[in-house]
């Protein structure tokens, strides 16, 4: 569902901008680019988005799913919500 | 190793050994994400990067900035700096452009050697130093005088006649922070640093085969270690880029067999938090190592359920010296709170503020005392003399660490705590003046504190007390955010707490103790 996808990438780009950016400059966070080469996140700040992630989306994020493929981008995360909410 | 009779001086003579013996080039050298490379293909990428520096100008003693992610130039760059007979001085890739700028001019860098994604920050330090040449790796935006790591090193004819390097040349600058606000680059020598991989080799009882896992920065001497390491065992290395994205990394090391886990508390927290939801098993890692902020016994001894094969080893030290002490892992449970006794062939001593002996039990500054012990600070002869004092023999200097510790009368060290008010965060240190400067230079803000205050994942949060000036309105995030333009990011207060005033001393300073007394938790 487009809406429902582009809802939660509008959350997690407003939560990574806040929170991790400190920023309200959207022009900072392009969704393909990667979160670990712009120093946007490290170890500490991807528990940070998977916390957020579980409230926000009543998601469950396994140690094993900790991987680039699913949070190292806006658009990856996005596609993992997606993903796990389907399932859900 | 015993068909060598010369010793080896210099810290990349090994790497031109393994390079020159049939059986030994074929080995693993480095692991970069999957990717294995050879010690052949190290040497081999590594003459040809310091034959291309030399010819960009690069002569004994100069130094080269590496302002590098962990990646496979990044791991050729350290040995060809060393080749072309250079001193490397390592800069976090976290590291925002005038901070970067400041340790160039600092350390008067001749080239520069990055990576493209971090071109933004490096980017606009180039017009005001014609004379910095620059090489990265990866993509970077074209029109500007920078040189493609790939291109110099592939075309490159390989360094030709080999550096005039002695022992007592300079290997490596690597900056750390101090209480002054400014990082002072550490001067370690090809003796100071080949000495501390080998006691550190000697202590870890590892050999040729390990398997050595590095997820901590190439830039932070912990990991940089793990490099020299290996390569001084001819061992393999291997290198992620973090341990952000933990699942990969265990694939990586179950992958690549790896025998060696070095860590910090931050770390194994998150470790033995994702081994609580799902259990986590390494059989085959036979070393676990933490430095850089205090273990917890009881955490210590639960990491035997993810490593039930492995000696845990608690260790302290300060890159003034590389390390300086370690707990036989046999005696975890004996010596509990212990960081052991001073590595193989240093030794340590307490003494009163005054410079007198220490009793057993009673508080006292730790000084060391052994080859490993740093030259000096890079420019900066008056902060040397602080950390630099006379030692037994005439002429000779040992190192105050300025921390407190207790020895027992079996002489086991136990950390007490530090006489500045740096913050020890995720195992990195932050000087609170540095957060301090960055606070001040934002529009608005009259004054700030910022001082450490506990946490469970961090060891320390920062936290900073802000006045900001009449008729202003910065919110805690606007504030953040311009730290963000300055700081590292784990330098960035992770509490900000906007105040009318800070409290003084009866001579006018800020105080961080009543900040930090006045408030709770």
């Amino acid at each position: 569902m487009p809406t429902e996808a582009a809802s939660v990438e509008a959350r997690v780009r407003h939560y990574i901008l806040e929170n991790l950016l400190f920023s309200d400059d959207g022009s900072e966070l392009p969704n393909d680019a990667s979160l670990l080469d712009r120093g946007i996140i490290d170890s500490t700040g991807v528990l940070e988005v998977v916390m957020f992630l579980e409230e926000a989306f009543g998601i469950r994020v396994k140690a094993s799913e900790m991987l680039p493929e699913n949070f190292d981008s806006v658009n990856n995360i996005v596609r993992f919500v997606e993903r796990q909410r389907s399932v859900a | 190793m015993k068909d060598r009779i010369a010793p080896r001086r210099l810290l990349h003579e090994a790497l031109l050994e393994h390079g020159a013996d049939p059986v030994r080039a074929r080995r693993t050298a480095v692991v970069v994400e999957g990717q294995a490379y050879s010690y052949a293909e190290l040497l081999d990428r590594a003459l040809r990067l310091a034959g291309a520096l030399r010819q960009r100008g690069v002569q004994r003693g100069d130094r080269v900035a590496i302002y590098m992610d962990n990646t496979w130039p990044c791991a050729v760059a350290i040995f060809a700096v060393l080749l072309a007979g250079g001193a490397f001085m390592m800069v976090n890739p976290l590291t925002k452009s005038d901070k970067l700028g400041y340790m160039l001019d600092d350390s008067g860098a001749r080239v520069l050697l990055s990576d493209g994604h971090i071109a933004q920050e490096f980017l606009p330090l180039l017009a005001a130093r014609p004379a910095l040449r620059v090489i990265a790796s990866g993509k970077f935006p074209e029109g500007h005088a920078i040189e493609a790591f790939d291109v110099v090193t592939a075309a490159g004819a390989p360094l030709a006649a080999p550096s005039a390097t002695i022992a007592p040349d300079l290997a490596a600058l690597i900056y750390t922070s101090g209480s002054t606000g400014q990082p002072k680059g550490v001067m370690h020598t090809h003796q100071s640093m080949l000495f501390a991989a080998g006691s550190l080799i000697e202590y870890l009882r590892l050999g040729p085969d390990e398997r050595i896992l590095c997820a901590l920065p190439l830039a932070f001497d912990y990991g940089l270690y793990q490099w020299l390491m290996a390569v001084q065992l001819g061992a393999t290395l291997v290198l992620e880029r973090s341990f952000a994205f933990p699942a990969q990394v265990f694939a990586r090391m179950r992958e690549f067999e790896v025998t060696v886990f070095p860590g910090v508390p931050t770390i194994f927290a998150m470790l033995l938090s994702a081994h609580r939801g799902e259990p986590l098993c390494f059989p085959g890692v036979t070393r676990v190592t933490n430095t850089a902020a205090a273990l917890p016994d009881e955490q210590a001894l639960r990491l035997r359920e993810i490593f039930p094969q492995a000696l845990i080893y608690k260790m302290y030290g300060l890159t003034e010296c590389k390390r300086v002490c370690y707990l036989e892992p046999e005696l975890l449970e004996a010596k509990p709170g212990s960081v052991g006794k001073a590595i193989p062939g240093t030794e340590v001593y307490l003494r009163s503020p005054a410079g007198g002996p220490v009793p057993p039990g009673e508080a006292g500054i730790l000084h060391v005392r052994g080859p490993h012990v740093m030259l000096g600070y890079w420019n900066r002869p008056d902060l040397s003399a602080q950390m630099l004092r006379p030692g037994p023999l005439p002429g000779e200097r040992v190192l105050c660490t300025h921390d407190w510790f207790r020895m027992d009368a079996e002489g086991f060290l136990y950390f007490v705590g530090r006489s500045d008010d740096i913050i020890k965060t995720r195992g990195e240190k932050v000087s609170p003046v540095e957060v301090e400067n960055a606070l001040h230079a934002i529009d608005g803000v009259h004054e700030a504190a910022v001082a450490g205050v506990p946490d469970e994942l961090l060891g320390q949060a920062i936290r900073a007390w802000v006045v900001l000036q009449p008729g202003v309105a910065l919110s805690p995030g606007q504030i953040r955010a311009q730290c963000m333009k300055r700081l590292e990011n784990f330098m960035v207060p992770q509490q900000i707490v906007i105040c009318a005033e800070l409290p003084r001393t009866a001579t006018g300073k800020v105080s961080r103790k009543a900040l930090l007394e006045q408030l709770p938790g």
